[in-house]
């Protein structure tokens, strides 16, 4: 059974108890302790050692009336065609049982393939040990009968686990229920996805992709490669033919 | 209002956040745009100190447009009641009440009684009479119901909605905007959404915290809400209210069981030499004739029996003389001058972190170093525990740690996981925990180390002689404990509190079975329930989706499982519920009983029509339409005829140190507020100080815990918040040339801090009587100890304080801002800072006592404690 995150930004507060259960829970690091002046904050982007972001976006409201803060806690997609196991060289990236993306630490040998395929910018590799590391959809708590710590820790519910198909029919009343009652700018991203082919772990936006620092159309880079085959192969073709036809003129040439 | 709740109180966010889904209007009125405006429907902003003015024309919007719930007001509240004849009001007086005394600094309260009626005692009791100086001299002589004078038709010029009428009358849109710099198409737009919002089919609710309360006027901020609400018809019914978010796990329980010096246990009064040499004359005191008051001495005496045990009996008072007696204000900032002056020789410090946490860091940090020993109970060495080698002072210079004669003992302290006991949240719900893990080395609970160090003590007095130590002796101490470091067991302490019957110690199943003559013992009346049948209720833990919504068996809430207080209220007059939609408890004929969804707050046979005899006495003089059974005349109270040293109705005054004359009165700042004039606290002047042009107020962060000393350590916390930083707006940057990310010099006449700049629109630059005044505002979480450090904001705090409770003003004073770190660590408590006033300050009524001896304070530091 798929399992994912609905990530409901309308009722995010933005306290970062998800950053904090899961570093707690998976004793990462911390990433310096860095005033950085961007709102509140401090910690930047997910990374080696964060793999629960909440990000804060200031900035005047789209009805021109004061401002507003958008608050949105980033989390690995845990995409269903996911770039970053397809650009893995070892077999360390794979899809465990609960349809989530793993790398296994034991396996992996920091090649770093993953962080350049990754859409989102998720996987990043770890300075002392250069392996990669990401989300794990806290795979031991799973197997464990137990929901991702940051979703258990989330005071507001803005962070849901659970099956897939489920979170997705919750995730559209959702939007739905927001619509009547005039927030219109709701939406999903990451329900219906053509370049990754959809996310297990979603959000309820507020704005477009671009506001929160998501792509507004992230493409796995495997995904294209048919048609970069197929340029290729046109290319190919094309420089044969000018070659031939360079021969051919030459040939004539040489006749004159 | 004055309650940042998603940021400061996020787990009890989620269900406002819940309300939200259902379609509640969240608005949100705060100095700035946070977290919590962020999830608000409407952010509304407003100068930080003027809230009484926003509230209050609040109350006027609803009086003038006729937007009161006539019936509510009309049957539960004293609005048709008289007021004396001698009373006048702020608006006759320009800013001061009837009864003003100049030389004493204090208010006589015998104006604002009753017609005919003296000494009505407030659901608090008479503390203010017996314990406070600044109170009036009225004594209660009401023994019997209260029979006031009233006009139904509230025509009466004297009758309190009239007097109600006139006293807001100013308090217009117009008004509120140039005080408050709210615009008035907001602040209308919450007028009629919050009128829309109340009466028979629906209810609002105002939520608060230390943005309302942490003012020279605080108290009379939370006045101003009940004023409105009861207007609107918001008290006693469910989804409305006004709610105290409580800053901390339990703050409620330590104000239950309190950690305040004027109260014992269950609110009741702590006695004062002068008023209270016998059981009976402080019985006399505080009881009262009419209303649950009467039944003040069972609750008295059964505290008495669970202290003192067999040692307590009828002939010896119950060992009443045994009880400590208060001689005058001990307030923290009276006891922090006062050992700043010698006379406080030892300190314990348990959960507090005051050099960081407490207003006028430096002046705390001298009161530490002037007493003989202090104790400090914390997770690591917090600043308090530092004071003798570290801090601004050493930092400049001016003190070395050889100087310190104090003597310091630290223990490590137990965390919440670490211990078992219970925690009495904002709901007043008790919640049980359990001890997850044994504490680290020598880390012990506060119950260990109380209960051990009171043995020893103890054991240290036993061949004692001496009278005075009688009491100690007498003390009842025995607790069974267990594990390797003989803990003492908690329950047992809870069962204490509960309270039994002394004959076989069975366990009360609530305060209506306490009694006056000895048979009974009850360690905090207002628990009696918590251990019915030997059962710990707090610890409950049935499922939600298992009973009711109420949820009444989760936890447990005082009073009597209670979950929402007055709630009579929540039927008519006749006992029928205002709506269906909003039906809580009611009436049921066929019983004869009060029935519903929650334990009724009300006597649960007393029918809706029963009217008290004129010679009822006690809990027979409470009618049945008379829900707020705790007030000697069983009345929602829009005018306090007692119970406020400063004022029967809230006023708008002006902050300590204001950017601002005040627009409404001659009298420029609460007149009887704690003010403490002494060369190691400087004031600003009043308003329009040149030297401090910014209003600055403090605020929370959810990252940290108030003074740091649980977050600071913490690597995951540290990392989201760092350092200390300052709010300002673009514009107040652009003047004062402040760079985003970059560094600033916030400074007051106490002293100076560096901190990081942020440079936000949440922030916004408010137009107050026709100029724009910029805001500055910092959090209080750093200090010089810990993963990440930072200056202490409370260092720039002075000691000011609210006559009634003795809360300080940190939500509102002035100061100055300048770009750049200026490394200044010289501090007003150990060297003269206060740059002298050029310009002679204007004169107004208020203004000599402030302006004046700002800048020649009357006193070296030390020289006795001076009341407001």
């Amino acid at each position: 059974m798929a399992k994912g995150f609905f990530t409901d930004t309308s009722i995010c507060i933005g306290c970062k108890a998800c950053e904090v259960a899961c570093k707690s829970w998976n004793q990462l690091p911390d990433d310096g302790f860095v005033f950085t002046g961007n709102s509140y904050d401090n910690t930047g982007h997910l990374g080696a050692s964060t793999w629960r972001h909440v990000s804060f976006v200031e900035r005047e409201a789209p009805s021109g009336d004061g401002i507003s803060w958008l608050l949105l806690s980033d989390v690995c997609k845990h995409c269903r065609r996911a770039a970053c196991l397809e650009a893995c060289p070892t077999g360390a990236i794979v899809r465990t049982g609960f349809d989530s993306v793993f790398i296994q630490p034991d396996v992996c040998n920091g090649c770093g393939y993953c962080v350049a395929a990754c859409p989102f910018g998720v996987v990043d590799r770890r300075e002392d040990d250069g392996r990669a590391w990401k989300c794990t959809l806290c795979y031991d708590r799973l197997q464990d009968g137990m929901e991702p710590a940051c979703a258990k820790a989330c005071p507001t519910d803005s962070i849901r686990f659970g099956d897939l198909d489920e979170l997705q029919r919750i995730a559209r009343a959702r939007v739905e229920a927001l619509h009547a009652q005039g927030v219109e700018e709701a939406r999903l991203y990451g329900v219906d996805q053509p370049g990754t082919e959809g996310l297990n772990a979603f959000f309820l936006l507020l704005d477009e992709p671009e506001v929160y620092n998501l792509p507004p159309d992230p493409v796995a880079p495997a995904k294209q490669a048919a048609a970069t085959w197929a340029s290729v192969a046109a290319g190919a073709l094309c420089l044969g033919a000018l070659a031939l036809g360079a021969a051919l003129w030459g040939a004539r040439g040489g006749e004159g | 209002m004055g309650s940042n709740m998603a940021e400061c109180h996020p787990v009890g966010f989620r269900w406002v956040m819940e309300a939200k889904k259902r379609g509640a209007k969240i608005i949100h009125v705060d100095p700035r745009f946070t977290r919590t405006s962020a999830m608000a429907s409407l952010h509304v902003p407003i100068r930080p100190g003027s809230d009484i003015a926003f509230l209050g024309g609040l109350i006027r919007y609803v009086i003038e447009n006729e937007r009161y719930f006539a019936e509510y007001v009309r049957a539960f509240t004293n609005a048709a009641t008289l007021i004396d004849e001698g009373f006048r009001d702020t608006e006759d007086l320009d800013g001061l009440f009837q009864g003003w005394n100049e030389e004493e600094g204090r208010y006589d309260l015998s104006t604002w009684q009753y017609e005919g009626v003296v000494g009505v005692v407030p659901a608090a009791g008479h503390k203010e009479l017996v314990a406070e100086p600044g109170a009036g001299r009225s004594r209660p002589a009401a023994r019997k119901a209260i029979a006031a004078a009233t006009d139904p038709t509230l025509q009466h010029p004297r009758c309190v909605f009239q007097i109600l009428r006139r006293h807001f009358a100013r308090y217009t849109p117009e008004m509120v905007e140039s005080i408050c710099g709210t615009p008035q198409a907001l602040f209308l737009q919450v007028a009629e959404a919050l009128c829309e919002n109340s009466g028979r089919e629906r209810t609002s609710a105002f939520c608060y915290s230390v943005g309302w309360t942490q003012h020279s006027v605080g108290v009379q901020y939370i006045r101003a809400a009940a004023i409105l609400q009861l207007l609107l018809g918001n008290v006693g019914r469910p989804g409305g209210g006004i709610l105290a978010l409580r800053g901390h796990a339990s703050i409620q329980g330590s104000t239950d069981i309190p950690t305040l010096y004027d109260l014992l246990p269950g609110y009741l009064p702590m006695p004062h030499a002068d008023h209270a040499r016998t059981l009976d004359e402080y019985v006399r005191n505080n009881q009262s004739g009419s209303g649950w008051w009467s039944e003040f001495p069972k609750y008295v005496v059964s505290l008495l029996k669970a202290w003192y045990g067999d040692a307590a009996t009828k002939e010896n008072d119950f060992g009443f003389a045994w009880l400590p007696r208060l001689t005058g204000d001990h307030s923290h900032f009276v006891t922090v001058t006062d050992m700043a002056a010698g006379r406080v020789k030892g300190y314990f410090v348990m959960g507090q972190n005051p050099v960081v946490g407490s207003p006028h860091g430096s002046l705390q940090r001298k009161g530490l170093r002037s007493a003989e020993w202090v104790v400090v109970r914390d997770l690591a060495l917090t600043e308090t525990a530092t004071f003798w080698y570290e801090g601004p002072e050493f930092e400049s210079g001016e003190l070395r740690p050889e100087d310190v004669r104090t003597e310091v003992f630290f223990f490590p302290a137990a965390a919440h996981t670490e211990k078992a006991g219970s925690f009495t949240n904002t709901q007043r719900l008790l919640q049980w925990r359990e001890a997850a893990v044994a504490p680290p080395g020598d880390a012990r609970s506060e119950l260990w180390f109380v209960y051990h160090l009171g043995r020893l003590l103890k054991g240290l007095y036993a061949d004692s002689n001496d009278p005075r130590d009688e009491g100690f002796r007498a003390l009842t101490w025995s607790y069974s404990t267990e594990g390797p470091h003989d803990e003492p067991r908690a329950e047992e302490v809870l069962a204490e509190i509960n309270g039994w019957r002394v004959a076989d110690r069975s366990p009360v199943g609530s305060f209506r079975e306490l009694r006056a003559d000895g048979s009974t013992a009850a360690g905090c009346w207002i628990y009696s329930g918590v251990y019915e049948d030997g059962v710990n209720r707090a610890a409950r833990r049935k499922p939600a989706r298992e009973q009711s919504w109420v949820a009444p068996e989760w936890g447990w809430a005082w009073p009597a499982n209670r979950r929402l207080l007055y709630n009579r209220a929540s039927a008519d007059p006749t006992g029928r519920p205002w709506s269906e939609r909003k039906a809580y408890v009611w009436w049921d004929e066929a019983q004869r009983r009060w029935v519903g969804y929650d334990t009724p707050d009300f006597l649960e046979d007393r029918p809706p029509d029963y009217r008290p005899p004129p010679d009822a006495e006690g809990l027979a003089t409470i009618g049945g339409d008379a829900p707020f059974l705790m007030q000697a005349d069983g009345k929602g109270w829009l005018f306090a005829p007692s119970g406020l040293i400063d004022g029967p109705l809230p006023t708008h005054y002006e902050p300590q140190e204001s950017p601002i004359r005040n627009p409404l009165y001659g009298q420029q700042c609460n007149p009887a507020r704690q003010v403490f004039r002494r060369r190691d606290n400087p004031y600003h002047r009043a308003f329009a100080d040149p030297r401090y042009p910014c209003v600055l107020t403090t605020f929370r962060l959810t990252e940290h815990h108030t003074a740091g000393g649980m977050s600071r350590w913490l690597s995951w916390l540290a990392e989201l918040q760092p350092q200390l930083f300052c709010e300002v707006s673009p514009e107040l940057a652009r003047e004062a040339g402040l760079r985003n990310g970059g560094w600033a010099t916030v400074r007051t006449a106490r002293g100076a801090i560096d901190c990081r700049v942020l440079v936000t629109r949440r922030i916004p630059a408010l137009r107050v009587g026709g100029r724009a005044i910029h805001q500055v505002a910092l959090p209080y979480h750093w200090g010089w100890v810990g993963r990440v450090r930072g200056d202490a904001t409370n260092d720039l705090l002075s000691f000011v304080a609210d006559p009634n409770v003795h809360i300080m003003e940190a939500k509102a004073l002035t100061c100055s801002i300048e770009p750049g770190r200026s490394r200044d660590r010289r501090r007003a408590a150990t060297t003269r800072l206060a740059p002298p006033l050029h310009d002679a300050a204007p004169a107004s009524r208020d203004l000599p006592g402030v302006g004046q001896r700002v800048s020649q304070p009357s006193q070296e530091p030390g020289e006795g404690v001076p009341h407001g």
